[in-house]
């Protein structure tokens, strides 16, 4: 049986997401504030942010697994808040994947559809089976797979009961590289054939980005900034999507002047451009920022124009050779430093530690934003949920002392 | 010095265990001895007491009432401190604090203490002392034991599992009976031997509640003091083997259990 | 605590942690606790109650033997007191040197059996086995064999005397050594295992640790190995104290004892089931019982009643 024909058979097609306001607190903190999201039926959706920004509570949410404090959830447009979790039809494929280790592969798999007494369980448990190629392993018990068979297994099990909605709760993150990229593409894949509605919740912006459709970005409980990858990714709306999602240099100050193409910010004397329809805001305090990747480095000065900004001299500190570009950090004086990725086009033309170079960009690349970052410490803080109630906790005992 | 020391921490641990065993292989080579009415002096070697085990007054009889006791009261108390030990995991409940410490005291009481309790209620309740008496003594210190033994099943219990059970339909109930009590099971066997073995060879806490009734390490105790037939030895080795027997293929079994899984296919 | 000695590790197959159970609130929890919790009410709690009403009974004015009343007599407890008070410093003094013995013996063993064989999980399997086979014989016969041992027929006394280690009159049985070693030998498995249960889960990873921040054997021993394994030593010690503190097979004069060796619990089994003496015997109970209660909430207060389980 080809993959084309048992996928005809799930051919069933997925519901749309609606989570309206939806709150939900925990004593001491809250993990999601006023939410709203609206995901169409078919696609592929992926949750992303850090760890305790509150994606894996609104999984939970939309599972039936937690309830909301405050809000409404709908799923195919029926409310479905006060069903509980096994009244939804939607399913969840864990983190740990959860397989049931008293069970064989088979009976995992027919578990959904033997509780909602589906007849022909058997025949569709290893179809599904068929579906992620696993059907030699039908009757062995997890704890025989690997990890990534078992992956895949739990997929299978999800995937058997048509649900209108498919959750995936970081499910690639026990994987290694390899094996990673490869369930990527396939969940991606089996997706597309089967038409349901996927939500993907991830802290890898990488694989949210190569397999959503649709990528949202959460903070602290709510979403910064949502579209399709390659939007957030060009035109990031927030400095924490801006340097969530891959990084960028950002320089803030005030604007000095705007027209109708371009908004001037003055940066420690120099002028920065940035296109008006890129910038979010367009007055008082403006971040300038730009993608490494898109900043080229110069031996010598290049020459001037309208559409280019140059920074310099600035002097190497940093030249790390990673295969397929070399990453540099320049010190520009009064910009600060400066983060360039070159692509290596040719053999061992790298500019060297200690270097004075020039960097450039195509004013046209360059995004304006309203917020600037958040200064950082030498080490990232601490985003974990345990971390965060913590930091709560003893946020309020100030409170309390300084009372 | 050193590679001295290093073989020190073995003979030290093996002598040990000698130690452990000498009783042991001490009461199964004397079940062969060629004893007459007390079992003190080897005379020879015979397989006669094996043969005639409830030849000796009182010895069938008396391990018939052991294993009686101990089957109910492993039942009895099975059930009731399963039940307990999943609600101690599972749920809030005020008083937990003192529920907590009431499963504790009947452990951390030394038997005579239980004993002459119980028989001090039962004289004063005039009730007769029997076998029922003990198997009531029994199922009352085997409830603590159970409910650790239980519990810590219950505590290392994956929350994920559950959660996948509620996922994929099945309602509470159903996630109980297929998901939460097929993953118990070993737990709830492990306490259940435990109360069974404890329960069997309690002497302290059934000599104060036995009354007329007869177990077997009851006529042990009572036989000391005139000489103990061969044929005891016989059923305790015959017990012995039995557990060991029972405790080796749970073992093995597990190993091969383990290797086989290790085999990822 | 204790127990974990009992259990076996938890099934595998989990790719991460688990999951914690959350913890609810439901009518269920009643139903669960009730069989269980009104039986050792009914069964323990009163009892002990009994135990105390008894205590303070006083002998009916020319009634027969094994006939009181309900009193008050708060003199049972003084008169208990100072008629035993040797046999009680005895249980103690006897319960104390045993649980050190078997500490002494029981720590390395549980050492070599929890991290030593963690190599060789066949030889590991089997030193356990052996560790809990003398669960599985009658103790009364134990501690018979060792009587019997001992005795002046035996081959150790004997060979004692062939080798004039032991004066020619001397004997062994009844005497505070057999019934210190008795005592030892049958609580040896109580303190071993809890402390095997801990040392089983020991991170070696610690240790490695300990070794690459330059402490030597020795030091890594006292300062990383043992402070992890106190828990399981603590419950080891309660598992064989507290039981040996009211053993009376020991040290009875039909097994390892003599009368010059009574304990505690000997004189509770001969108040009560022979002399029918049921308040001196319900009072020593207690006085054995508060003692024992007064170690334990030290220890509870220490780590709370959550661990007690």
């Amino acid at each position: 049986m080809n993959k084309e024909t048992s996928a005809r058979q799930f051919a069933e097609a997925g519901a749309d997401l609606s989570l309206v306001n939806v709150t939900k607190r925990f004593p001491g903190f809250t993990a999601i504030d006023d939410l709203s999201l609206d995901i169409p039926a078919g696609s592929f959706f992926a949750l992303l942010g850090p760890s305790g920004c509150g994606k894996t509570t609104t999984l939970r949410l939309v599972a039936g697994l937690e309830e909301p404090t405050e809000g409404r959830i709908l799923v195919g447009g029926k409310d479905v808040t006060d069903t509980k979790a096994y009244q939804r039809p939607v399913n969840t494929v864990f983190q740990s994947y959860a397989l049931f280790p008293h069970m064989s592969v088979l009976d995992n798999v027919m578990f959904g559809l033997k509780r909602r007494k589906i007849a022909d369980a058997d025949q569709l448990a290893k179809d599904a089976l068929a579906l992620v190629e696993l059907g030699h392993v039908a009757n062995r018990k997890p704890a025989q797979l690997s990890g990534g068979q078992q992956q895949r297994v739990a997929l299978a099990r999800a995937v058997v009961n048509r649900p209108a909605l498919l959750l995936l709760d970081e499910p690639l993150g026990a994987l290694d590289l390899k094996l990673r990229r490869q369930m990527q593409l396939e969940l991606k894949e089996i997706q597309q054939e089967v038409g349901l509605t996927f939500l993907h919740v991830t802290h890898d912006q990488e694989e949210a980005m190569t397999m959503a459709d649709t990528v949202a970005v959460m903070n602290q409980g709510r979403i910064e900034q949502m579209g399709a990858p390659e939007e957030l990714y060009e035109s990031p709306q927030t400095s924490f999507v801006a340097t969530f999602l891959g990084q960028s240099n950002l320089f803030t100050g005030e604007v000095s002047g705007s027209t109708n193409q371009v908004i001037t910010v003055s940066v420690a004397g120099q002028e920065l451009r940035v296109p008006t329809d890129r910038a979010v805001s367009h007055r008082g305090d403006v971040t300038v920022g730009i993608r490494p990747e898109k900043v080229v480095l110069h031996r010598e000065k290049p020459a001037q124009s309208s559409s280019v900004t140059v920074l310099g001299p600035g002097r190497v500190t940093d030249a790390s050779f990673s295969g397929v570009s070399t990453q540099y950090l320049v010190e520009v004086p009064g910009m600060g430093q400066i983060i360039v990725f070159a692509q290596n086009t040719s053999l061992g033309e790298h500019a060297s530690e200690g270097d004075e170079v020039f960097v450039s960009w195509q004013v046209d690349h360059a995004f304006g934003l309203a917020d600037a970052p958040a200064p950082e410490g030498k080490y990232v803080s601490d985003t974990d949920t345990v971390s965060v109630a913590v930091q709560e906790r003893e946020k309020l005992e100030a409170e309390f002392e300084e009372a | 010095m050193r590679g001295f020391g290093k073989y020190l921490l073995w003979v030290y641990s093996g002598m040990a265990l000698v130690f452990l065993m000498i009783p042991i292989v001490y009461t199964i080579v004397f079940s062969f001895n060629d004893a007459r009415r007390t079992n003190i002096v080897w005379r020879g070697f015979t397989f006669d007491n094996w043969l005639d085990v409830c030849n000796a007054q009182d010895v069938c009889s008396s391990f018939g009432n052991s294993l009686l006791v101990a089957g109910v009261s492993t039942v009895l108390a099975t059930a009731m401190g399963t039940a307990i030990a999943l609600a101690l995991v599972r749920y809030r409940f005020r008083f937990r604090e003192a529920t907590t410490l009431l499963l504790f005291l009947p452990m951390a009481t030394p038997e005579v203490v239980l004993g002459a309790g119980l028989a001090a209620q039962f004289l004063q309740l005039g009730v007769q002392k029997g076998l029922v008496t003990i198997i009531i003594a029994h199922t009352m210190f085997c409830i603590s034991f159970v409910v650790v033994t239980v519990r810590a099943r219950v505590a290392v219990l994956d929350g994920a599992l559950e959660e996948a059970g509620r996922d994929l339909y099945a309602s509470p109930n159903q996630v109980f009976w297929r998901v939460t009590f097929p993953l118990l099971i070993p737990g709830i066997v492990a306490a259940a031997l435990l109360s069974f073995a404890l329960s069997f060879d309690d002497f302290i806490i059934t000599n104060f509640n036995a009354g007329p009734a007869m177990t077997f390490p009851r006529f042990v105790y009572t036989a000391a003091a005139r000489g103990i037939p061969a044929e005891a030895n016989v059923i305790a080795s015959g017990v012995f083997f039995c557990a060991i027997l029972l405790v080796l293929i749970a073992q093995v079994g597990g190993a091969i259990k383990r290797q086989r899984l290790a085999q990822v296919g | 605590m204790a127990f974990g000695a009992f259990q076996s590790s938890a099934p595998g197959g989990s790719v991460a942690a688990a999951a914690p159970q959350v913890q609810r609130k439901s009518p269920v929890a009643l139903w669960l606790l009730l069989p269980g919790i009104l039986y050792l009410i009914l069964f323990f709690v009163t009892p002990l109650f009994s135990l105390v009403l008894t205590s303070f009974q006083e002998s009916v004015p020319g009634g027969f033997i094994g006939e009181y009343q309900t009193a008050f007599r708060f003199e049972n407890y003084v008169e208990v007191v100072s008629t035993y008070f040797t046999h009680i410093g005895r249980s103690f003094v006897y319960a104390s040197l045993a649980t050190v013995f078997a500490l002494l013996l029981g720590y390395p063993l549980a050492y070599v059996i929890g991290v030593k064989l963690r190599a060789y999980p066949l030889w590991q399997a089997l030193a356990l086995v052996l560790l809990i086979a003398p669960f599985f014989i009658s103790f009364l016969l134990r501690t018979l064999a060792w009587k019997q041992i001992f005795s002046d027929e035996g081959f150790v006394v004997g060979a004692l005397k062939t080798m004039q280690l032991i004066p020619a009159d001397a004997y062994l049985t009844g005497t505070p050594f057999s019934v210190v070693f008795g005592l030892t030998y049958m609580f040896l498995p109580f303190m071993a295992l809890p402390i095997y249960a801990t040392l089983e889960k020991l991170d070696l990873r610690y240790v490695e640790a300990g070794g690459d921040l330059y402490a030597n054997p020795v030091t890594v021993f006292r300062k990383v190995t043992f402070p992890l394994s106190i828990p399981g030593v603590i419950s080891g010690t309660l598992l064989t104290f507290i039981p040996a503190t009211g053993d009376y097979i020991n040290a009875s004069r039909d097994f390892l004892g003599s009368t010059d060796t009574a304990m505690m619990g000997n004189v509770i089994e001969a108040n009560f089931l022979v002399l029918q003496n049921f308040p001196a015997a319900a009072a020593l109970s207690l006085i054995l019982m508060m003692s024992i209660l007064i170690l334990v909430s030290i220890y509870v207060r220490r780590s709370g009643t959550d661990d007690l389980l």
